[in-house]
């Protein structure tokens, strides 16, 4: 699978890891699915950390939000209104990894599906570093993904 | 009796790329049950090495969490809309 997104979204995901270190953000990816496995950033959505109601979801494994988090069914329902609305789909998900390099833990593999697109970036000290993206394979194994630059529309 | 299930975008590759089933039951674990018997390889993405449904699958009867009523022994009408809904969890391994 590929994955087309702009400069501009690119930094709207470096900007989001910065201003929440050193705790995790993360968002939805709304766009599109196209032919032949590849998939259009159109929009992100950041959506706030709610790690701290993770325990209603028997998800709480005893890490903070500077380790973990989660975006709520709620969250992820409102986005994907959101998304309806603009005729697109959530095609993904992007989290930072505070002073943690940009590959996905075994959390992360054990709470993922298919197809979507998990994007990573990395934030050192407090910078953005490297943005990395990733899809669950058949097997329910992480495969790196790759993506291109498209054009601003 | 038979009830909607609307398909997650992610998981209509197993489903023949259909948006929504029919599905027969009469509570969730019913319909899940047919779900998974139609559709073997959704199987592993809904449930754990447990059979237990996993943490971060989250199932609606139109717009209550079965976490709010009756898990998943919920029973359901023929005019219920059942939705399947990721929490989106993750995070960087331990320090």
């Amino acid at each position: 699978m590929s994955l087309g997104l702009t400069k501009s979204q690119m930094a709207a995901i470096y900007d989001h890891g910065e201003r929440a270190y050193p705790h995790e953000c993360c968002g939805l990816l709304l766009g599109r699915f196209e032919p032949e496995d590849r998939k259009t950033l159109v929009e992100t959505w950041a959506v706030e950390n709610n790690w701290e109601g993770s325990g209603e979801f028997g998800l709480d494994d005893g890490q903070t939000s500077q380790r973990r988090f989660m975006i709520s069914p709620d969250d992820y329902r409102q986005g994907e209104r959101h998304a309806r609305s603009k005729g697109l789909e959530i095609i993904g998900t992007y989290h930072s990894h505070p002073d943690h390099p940009a590959i996905p833990s075994e959390f992360d593999r054990n709470n993922a599906w298919p197809v979507y697109s998990y994007m990573i970036v990395s934030v050192e000290q407090g910078k953005a570093k490297v943005l990395t993206s990733w899809t669950l394979d058949d097997d329910r194994q992480f495969q790196n993904e790759a993506f291109f630059q498209a054009k601003e529309v | 009796m038979t009830v909607k299930v609307l398909i997650p975008g992610p998981l209509r590759r197993y489903t023949a790329n259909l948006e929504s089933l029919e599905l027969e039951g009469s509570s969730i674990s019913e319909i899940l049950a047919d779900l998974t018997g139609r559709y073997g390889d959704l199987k592993k993405h809904l449930y754990n090495e447990d059979g237990k449904l996993r943490n971060f699958v989250n199932v609606y009867v139109n717009d209550e969490d079965i976490r709010d009523l009756n898990q998943q022994e919920t029973s359901v009408q023929a005019s219920d809309v059942i939705s399947i809904v990721p929490s989106i969890a993750g995070g960087s391994s331990c320090a």
